[in-house]
């Protein structure tokens, strides 16, 4: 997980951009696509956003490597509007209990995309920016407390640590006799026991790392930045790039007339 | 007195100091005198328990919250706040938690001496929070990582990438990038294979011919340290005890070649590890004919890693990890020692997790005999008993320890219970066991005393004891440990050599994963030395089997 997050090998445009604007324009087109549930808007943003993948260094493969979760529960999303959803219009296919009519694969449709249109800018960010830039760029920019986010930043990588030693301690619980077979009940509780393994390890790293940081001055009010999180003229650009993608998808949408605020239609 | 590097050396003065940990009802540490003079290199001796890690972290300033420097017993009047400081700490005339950055400590574990994960940027962590100008602090970090001998990876070089002998160099250099005057080494290599042990002595040495600094290390192997420090410090043994009130808490203080003649019996007395001296153990008898096959491994090949699935391209297919080691035939014999050494990153551990049981083979097959498989031995009925299949990694988990036992190299991860009878207990307790084994091991390895404790406040010679007897507790007929003497004392260390001895005497078969030419030679027995994958693939197929030297075979 630690060398997924790694950006080493990437030198894509979007690595160069202060994540503190990428963020930002995520956040906008995140924001624009959670209003209406149209598929106009939803596919606009999504084509637009497809056409930004190899300013992040992305191709179609590694997309699906990393965001495959995000992607089928977009897809399961779809479905279930389009089974569920009231019919509406001539139905198109009829299994007894459920049928999916145009107007309710229509929304299924709109919910799938509209999902994938979410999640891809999030996909995109995640893969064209480095944890710790991020970290830099919201405590110098956006003037998030530095202690937070350095602290955040630093259990991050327990979390690598804590699968590693999650897997030994499975073993060394079997060594011991406890196994993870036997009835539901018994697997149960050979979890539990050894989560609250876990649990001790990881309270303890987490103490040992905390000595570490404090031994190198961490938690003084004073502080510089080695890596000064300055903005640049691309930064501009990703803005404006934000900005337009929510732009276009609301245009797109307010022209076709399928534009429908969420919170004000209930039809 | 100010070196060429901007560093000032500190000075260490001590007057009645003392330390009681939250909770605890003695102190860990009292009445310390001690003067360092700035510069001075020191290595603090003492037993386990006589507060020197303590002493480390008062000097770096990371210990509890308490008035810092305050004298006399501090008014216990905060609502978390029980610890109790007594006398003076003082660096340069001043405590230290006032004057952050002026001590740097590199504790024991490597994995959590790193905070970030690229290289330089963890170098950098510390002189950002000492506020040093942005400007100043990419020169120090080069300059640290060269230092240390880390100058040749980029700095955008992921830290978990990097070896347990170089995330410690690579804490230390963290630490020089602050410029400290006095340097603070918890035992930094007691987690070490002998290579990284010496590219850790190196870097220190190094760094201190350059700087001037005051070095003050703590560490039981002497050996390491003895020709690199101008000074030995031995802490009173268990100076917790009421005794050591009325005496000062340090023994013996003077140049290492005179206190290491005038005190070596009392530092061997308390487990420190002595040049020169090897702790008497038992000799095994003399061998007779070859035992009884238990454990068969051919063409094993071994990862950590688990199978994982494809996607849907592939058809969600199983894909194997990629081994570590491969080609791997071995024996395992009943009464016969089994040794598996060779470089950090061969697979040692994967290998022998592999062949307890543990880990899944990638390639190839461990195979039980029948001497393994068909039964419980001490002909006790319980659930452990019956014919078990050949594969032990399929076996149920109350087969496996009747059978296989394996012994981790952190005892912690061991542990399940709450009451170190009840850990003791846990085995045989499972597999309808009597208890005659648990009094007798007990007994054997001095536990009995501690039978109400809590097996996580234990000591860690006394942990590593507990978990070796744990898992014989369920009378395996395989002995399976990992690094068993990491970290540990001579006397823990000759105790656990003998005792392993007498297990191998009585037909038990032992395989160990160790970097301890010494341990392995009290065993005996067959060394498997394993070569990492890609060199050995350019020379010879597989790894080599040799007899250590004074072995029998």
């Amino acid at each position: 997980m630690r060398d997924a997050l790694s950006l080493r090998g990437n030198h894509a445009l979007l690595t160069r951009a202060n994540p503190l604007a990428k963020f930002t324009a995520v956040t906008l087109i995140t924001l624009v696509l959670a209003l209406s549930i149209d598929w106009v808007s939803a596919s606009v943003a999504l084509a637009l956003e497809l056409l930004l993948l190899p300013l992040a260094g992305l191709t179609l493969a590694l997309l699906w490597q990393r965001g495959w979760p995000l992607i089928l529960a977009a897809a399961l999303g779809g479905w279930s509007t389009a089974i569920l959803a009231p019919d509406a219009g001539p139905v198109l296919l009829d299994a007894g209990i459920w049928s999916i009519s145009a107007g309710s694969l229509q929304l299924g449709i709109g919910f799938m995309l509209r999902g994938l249109a979410i999640a891809l800018p999030a996909v995109l960010l995640m893969s064209c920016t480095d944890p710790t830039d991020l970290a830099d760029a919201l405590a110098q920019n956006a003037k998030l407390p530095h202690r937070f986010v350095l602290g955040t930043l630093a259990a991050m990588r327990l979390v690598g640590i804590m699968a590693e030693q999650w897997q030994t301690i499975g073993m060394a619980r079997r060594a011991r006799g406890v196994g993870s077979s036997g009835n539901p009940y018994q697997r149960f509780r050979a979890t539990l026991g050894q989560s609250f393994g876990l649990l001790v390890q990881a309270i303890r790293s987490a103490s040992r790392l905390a000595v570490t940081m404090e031994a190198r001055g961490f938690g003084g009010a004073a502080r510089t930045w080695a890596r000064p999180s300055t903005f640049s003229g691309i930064d501009a650009w990703v803005l404006l790039g934000g900005l337009g993608i929510a732009a276009a998808a609301v245009a797109a949408a307010l022209g076709a007339g399928t534009w429908n605020l969420v919170f004000l239609t209930r039809q | 007195m100010r070196s060429s590097t901007g560093v000032r050396p500190a000075a260490v003065t001590a007057r009645g100091w003392g330390w009681r940990h939250a909770g605890r009802p003695r102190p860990a540490l009292s009445g310390l005198d001690l003067d360092i003079q700035p510069g001075e290199r020191v290595l603090l001796l003492g037993p386990s328990g006589a507060g020197k890690s303590t002493l480390l972290h008062a000097l770096a300033g990371v210990l509890g919250d308490g008035a810092a420097g305050a004298s006399g017993p501090a008014g216990d009047a905060g609502d978390t706040e029980d610890t109790d400081e007594t006398g003076s700490l003082l660096i340069d005339g001043a405590p230290p938690r006032a004057q952050r950055g002026r001590a740097g400590l590199v504790q024991q574990d490597p994995e959590t001496q790193v905070v970030l994960s690229r290289l330089g940027d963890d170098v950098a962590f510390g002189a950002e929070n000492l506020a040093v100008p942005a400007a100043e602090i990419w020169p120090r970090v080069r300059e640290a990582l060269d230092d240390v001998g880390l100058g040749r990876l980029p700095l955008d070089h992921p830290t978990s990438a990097l070896s347990g002998g170089q995330k410690q160099r690579l804490a230390l250099a963290g630490i020089l990038a602050m410029r400290p005057g006095l340097l603070l080494l918890d035992e930094p290599t007691a987690n070490l294979d002998p290579a990284g042990v010496l590219e850790v002595r190196d870097a220190v040495g190094r760094c201190l011919d350059k700087t001037g600094a005051t070095l003050v290390v703590v560490e039981h192997r002497v050996g390491v340290w003895k020709d690199l420090v101008d000074r030995i410090v031995v802490l009173q043994p268990g100076s917790a005890t009421d005794s050591a009130v009325l005496n000062s808490a340090v023994l013996i203080d003077g140049p290492p070649d005179r206190v290491l003649a005038e005190a070596r019996d009392m530092l061997i007395g308390a487990g420190v590890w002595v040049p020169g001296y090897v702790p008497a153990t038992r000799t095994r008898l003399p061998a007779r004919d070859a035992g009884q096959l238990l454990l068969a491994a051919d063409g094993l090949a071994v990862s950590r890693e688990r199978p994982r699935r494809a996607g849907l391209r592939d058809g969600f297919r199983t894909i194997a990890p990629r081994p570590v080691q491969s080609g791997v035939s071995v024996q395992v014999r009943a009464g016969e020692a089994l040794t598996i050494t060779g470089p950090n990153g061969a697979g040692k551990s994967a290998l022998a997790l592999t062949l307890a049981g543990l880990l899944r083979p990638v390639a190839g097959t461990v195979s039980a005999a029948p001497a393994l498989s068909g039964g419980a031995s001490g002909g006790a009925i319980g659930h452990g008993s019956g014919d078990a299949g050949t594969d032990p990694y399929r076996w149920k988990a109350q087969q496996l320890i009747a059978r296989i036992g394996t012994v981790f190299q952190e005892p912690e991860h061991q542990f399940v219970t709450g009451r170190v009878l009840d850990e003791l207990m846990f085995g045989p307790r499972h597999l309808g066991y009597g208890e005659d084994r648990v009094d007798e091991l007990l007994e054997r390895l001095r536990l009995t005393e501690l039978v109400d404790a809590n097996p996580y406040t234990l000591s860690g010679g006394e942990k590593r004891r507990l978990s070796v007897a744990t898992v014989l507790a369920a009378h395996p007929q395989v002995l399976v440990l990992d690094e068993p003497t990491f970290g540990q004392d001579a006397n823990t260390w000759a105790e656990l050599a003998s005792f392993l001895s007498e297990l191998l005497d009585a037909g038990t078969a032992v395989v160990s994963v160790t970097h301890d030419a010494e341990f392995s030679a009290v065993l005996g027995g067959t060394e498997l030395r394993l070569r990492p994958l890609e060199t050995a693939a350019a020379d010879a197929p597989g790894p080599d089997l040799e007899l250590p030297e004074g072995a029998s075979p």
